[in-house]
């Protein structure tokens, strides 16, 4: 594999499909899925719908690899961009994707009868979340948001006989909507501004200095729009709710795949679009960023609720990865990058383990209800251990250098302070994980309770082992995540060269 | 081949070790006996490292590996040792299988994850002591609070959880500010390596970096001196090894942090640290009277522990910052005497609780009648630690408070206090647990004297008491090469006292 660092202007033809072809064979599986669900006799399982749907995932997996082979470049009238930047964050959509459906193969067996829409929503919402991460045209932006936010709405209310399900999938859909429309607004400001809605067109214009202010408030109203997406405080309120009653699966998959995509976006407009702007969001951002790392751990601190707690962490992660936007280009996308592949890795997990030790009825949501759970399912206490660990930052594992990097990308641009304000956040959030961990290893277990009847799954324990090397491999050898992360963000340094290449429709005839 | 990879052997092979032993059979005692030899193992292939030292090498670093481990940041995977990490490493390999040997039968439940966290705590201590890359050194720093907060809280007395949340917060946070340092550090120089951060740190003090130079040495001092740990900062000291069980409570203070002071702060910061160096001395000096008065109310055997255990580490602290020769001598050799003396304690206590239930003194009383061979080996042992000739402490604190009156005549006077107090603490103790009319609670419970394992354990460390306290020239050798050239000024000479002590040995 070699992550290509520059965007060639050669003239071999890239087929326009290639440049989507991940997005592609998400979107013919999903609709394989939905065609084939409706032949199936109602009562026979599903299962092998949600093997389908992993195999698809595999295949846009590769397919996503292969991309790298491509010169970097444009297609489709210059809306969709694939490139090193692209590929990383589609491999780690890719991966949550994957893992999810592997724990979830058996989430709902028995439970409910719309099992095949479960997978079919779940692709079609990753082929909006990576479209949004190869999108360099903010329309563009906006349709892949709406596919993928759609279907994590519906994926949020998918316990449909529970109160707290079809709450959470209203409030999710309510403060989701009201959260695009600003970003939407955001991008009818940006036009007005610029005449375009192309990031590099953009940039341009953001460059000549023409109508700041104008600019100011469009990538504040954008800032908004995706600050909802990744729970940043202050637009975070809605988080602990949603995750609260939303299926366990799923929070883990809603918890990093939109994020990731979200913030692959927010890294376009902000280092791509608004790279001459620097002085005018990096304060911006400043001010979120300790917000939602001081909100969201304090809030954690008083929670006994594991997924509302786990709620307030993700949102004092999303400020942990902000702190790498206040870097200079080059450090703090691939910081940022490197953030979200760790973050997802470890978040999943602990996202899995608790849908497998709740089951479909969530019956261990309570802090109490992990007192003394290591005597009885070791492996288990075992694995969300590894993950909690790694949400704490400890050496050897991904939230320890997805933290190294996010924090050294700050203080080699002289944000100091930010740093001993994360790293002291960090302090506090180690208390809320070790409470869990203290529940689970250092209580013994409450006395008659009745024996359980879960038992791991291959395909679960298959999952949970793929997390478990990827927080150990991302913590001891990051080197090749690192360095896709480096080419990735190496692509942004040329942007104003490809801008001034030429116009989107020469692409599209090569 | 052997000398390029021991280190890494020794740091690796007891991860793995936690690893086989989560796999073994739960029942029998198949995890004790594979983790007693494979600590065995460990201890003959550390000695290879003072067989094979150079004792003529007095600058850089033995048993030297340098690859790269991570391109960008630079992070290369540099191990070595030199006279003081040396000792160390042989120290933790010591201590290891007799902490296995006394947990033999104290852990019986969950026994697999006792012995696989000890081991990973192992290979966190060894990382702490070898690493030469600053990373390489946080990471395994970071590390080394995982296990020991697990073992307290799960192997706990009564509030092990408690206990153990306290201690991994006191830890943590304290190395998340040092970890800011660090990164400071790396974007001023672009690199992690102890020896070229020495050689670009040079001169930095008056420098346009001074002031960031200052904040960061203060916040690696800080982190370290909360593990020490140094007071005011030992918050978590007294439930940490009054809940630890016996295995955690050996190694619990003490070293870990001793040593990342000597390498970490003076070695690294000498300037910064020649200026903290009166407040130092000044804590020590407190830290030893401090803890020696609240160990003389203590009613709990575990608590006194930890409060002599403040008291003895605060003589190191004393040593290291007093900046002459003969007392940083002192205080790495301190370092080794105190961690075997205390380990001789708390194992002993152990055997105690074993047998009798409880700490608590006033159930306890004439014991010695009962268990004469207890009796013996607890009383040679606390000889040991309130520092009697011949034996190891005396002469660490000799060098020590020698060494230190020196440049800090009266605040070492006072601090010679803390001796006699030591000797009243101790000896009290005994009088009340092993003398007079045995208790009730010891009347009414016939109980076996020290058997074989026990005795296994705690015989290599009476010898190494009173090997330390008369032939100490065998350890101060490679010591006395390395230590004296980390002060900050280094015209300190040997002293009269010093070559006395030298030549009576």
């Amino acid at each position: 594999m070699i992550p290509m660092t520059t965007i060639t202007t050669s003239a071999i033809p890239v087929s326009p499909a290639l440049r989507i072809l991940p997005e592609i064979l998400l979107t013919v599986t999903g609709v394989l899925v939905m065609l084939i669900e409706s032949v199936l006799a109602p009562n026979t399982s599903r299962k092998p719908l949600g093997v389908m749907a992993i195999l698809g995932t595999l295949a846009a997996l590769a397919a996503s690899l292969y991309q790298l082979q491509l010169p970097a470049g444009t297609a489709f009238f210059g809306t969709v961009q694939s490139d090193a930047f692209s590929v990383f964050f589609h491999l780690v959509i890719g991966g949550i994707v994957l893992v999810t459906l592997l724990v979830s193969l058996d989430y709902f067996e028995g439970h409910t009868s719309y099992v095949g829409e479960y997978y079919a929503l779940i692709l079609f919402g990753a082929v909006g979340m990576m479209l949004m991460t190869s999108s360099v045209e903010l329309l563009m932006v906006f349709i892949s948001l709406e596919i993928s936010s759609i279907s994590t709405y519906i994926l949020a209310g998918y316990r449909k006989r529970s109160a707290t399900s079809p709450e959470a999938s209203i409030k999710y859909f309510l403060l989701g909507s009201f959260a695009t429309a600003f970003f939407l607004y955001g991008i009818a400001l940006c036009f007005g501004a610029t005449g375009s809605t192309n990031i590099y067109d953009i940039a341009k214009g953001v460059a000549s200095g023409a109508s700041p202010l104008l600019l100011t408030v469009a990538f504040g109203m954008m800032l908004i729009g995706i600050g909802f997406k990744v729970s940043l405080a202050p637009f975070h309120v809605w988080t602990p709710d949603v995750y609260e009653g939303a299926p366990a699966p799923v929070v883990g998959l809603m918890s990093t795949a939109p994020k990731a995509a979200a913030f692959a976006v927010l890294l376009r407009i902000a280092y791509g679009a608004y790279g001459t702007m620097t002085h005018v969001w990096m304060p911006l951002i400043w001010m979120l960023a300790v917000l939602s790392m001081t909100i969201g751990n304090l809030g954690a601190l008083t929670q006994h609720n594991v997924k509302r707690m786990l709620a307030y962490s993700s949102i004092a992660h999303a400020g942990y990865l902000l702190v790498a936007f206040t870097a200079l280009a080059p450090m703090g996308i691939a910081a940022a990058s490197f953030y979200t592949a760790a973050y997802a890795a470890m978040n999943v997990g602990a996202f899995a383990i608790i849908s497998y030790l709740s089951g479909y009825d969530e019956a261990r949501t309570n802090l109490g209800d992990y007192a003394g759970i290591a005597r009885r399912h070791p492996m288990a206490a075992a694995a969300l251990a590894v993950f909690l660990i790694s949400l704490i930052g400890i050496p050897f594992t991904a939230g320890f250098f997805g933290k190294f990097y996010v924090f050294t990308a700050a203080i080699n641009s002289g944000n100091a302070w930010l740093a001993i304000l994360g790293l002291l956040n960090s302090g506090v959030a180690a208390f809320y994980y070790l409470r869990l961990l203290g529940q689970m290893y250092m209580l013994p277990q409450e006395a008659g309770l009745a024996p359980d009847t879960i038992r791991a799954r291959p395909s679960f324990v298959l999952g949970v082992a793929i997390l478990v090397i990827a927080v150990f491999a991302l913590g001891i050898f990051p080197n090749s995540a690192l360095r896709l992360a480096r080419a990735g963000a190496a692509t942004f340094n040329v942007q104003h060269r490809i801008a001034a290449a030429a116009f989107p429709v020469a692409r599209f005839e090569r | 081949m052997l000398n390029a990879s021991i280190l890494t052997w020794l740091t690796l092979l007891p991860a793995l070790g936690a690893v086989v032993v989560l796999l073994l059979p739960r029942r029998g005692r198949a995890p004790q006996i594979f983790s007693l030899l494979l600590t065995l193992f460990l201890f003959v292939l550390a000695l290879h490292l003072p067989a094979h030292f150079n004792y003529h090498q007095q600058q850089g670093f033995q048993y030297e590996l340098n690859v790269p481990w991570i391109s960008n940041p630079a992070i290369h995977y540099h191990v070595g040792v030199d006279g003081l990490s040396m000792w160390l490493v042989v120290l933790v390999s010591f201590l290891a299988p007799l902490g296995v040997l006394i947990s033999w039968r104290a852990i019986e439940d969950r026994k697999s994850e006792f012995y696989a966290l000890l081991l990973l705590q192992q290979t966190a201590m060894y990382g702490v002591f070898i690493a030469l890359d600053l990373l390489v050194y946080y990471a395994f720093w970071e590390l080394s609070i995982v296990p020991l907060a697990l073992l307290i809280g799960m192997y706990g007395r009564k509030n092990g959880r408690r206990a153990a949340i306290q201690f991994f917060l006191y830890a943590f946070i304290p190395s998340a500010l040092m970890l800011v340092g660090m990164l400071w550090l790396y974007a001023q120089t672009g690199t992690f390596d102890l020896v070229r951060l020495q050689q670009q740190l040079h001169g930095w003090s008056t420098g346009a970096h001074a002031t960031g130079l200052w904040f960061t040495s203060l916040a690696f001092l800080l982190a370290f001196a909360v593990k020490v740990p140094v007071f005011p900062l030992h918050g978590w000291l007294r439930d940490g090894i009054g809940e630890a069980p016996t295995a955690v409570a050996m190694i619990l203070a003490g070293k870990l942090g001793l040593y990342s002071l000597l390498r970490w702060h003076v070695a690294l910061f000498p300037t910064e640290a020649a200026h903290v160096a009166p407040l130092m001395v000044a804590l020590g000096a407190i830290g030893i009277l401090y803890g020696a008065m609240l160990a003389l109310v203590q009613t709990d055997l575990k608590r006194l522990a930890a409060y002599a255990t403040l008291s003895a580490v605060s003589f190191v602290v004393l040593g290291i910052y007093a900046f002459t020769t003969a007392s940083m001598d002192g205080a790495a050799y301190q370092i080794l005497n105190e961690s075997i003396s205390a380990s001789a304690f708390f194992m002993l206590l152990g055997i105690l609780y074993e047998r009798y239930g409880t700490y608590d003194m006033a159930q306890l009383g004439g014991i010695a009648a009962k268990l004469p061979r207890l009796a013996v080996l607890f009383v040679i042992t606390t000889l040991a630690l309130i520092g009697l000739p011949a034996l190891n402490n005396f002469v660490g604190e000799f060098l020590i408070l020698s060494g230190s009156f020196q440049t800090h005549a009266r605040i070492t006077a006072v601090a010679t206090l803390g001796v006699i107090f030591a000797a009243a603490y101790m000896l009290w103790m005994v009088q009340r647990v092993f003398y007079g009319a045995p208790s009730e609670h010891v009347m009414a419970l016939a109980r076996p004297d020290v058997n074989w394992r026990e005795r296994a354990a705690i015989w290599p460390t009476i010898v190494l008491m009173v090997a330390m306290g008369v032939a100490s020239m065998y350890w101060m050798h490679a010591i006395d090469l390395t230590v004296p050239n980390m002060a900050p000024n280094t015209a300190a000479t040997h002293t009269g006292i010093y070559v006395w002590v030298a030549s009576t040995r």
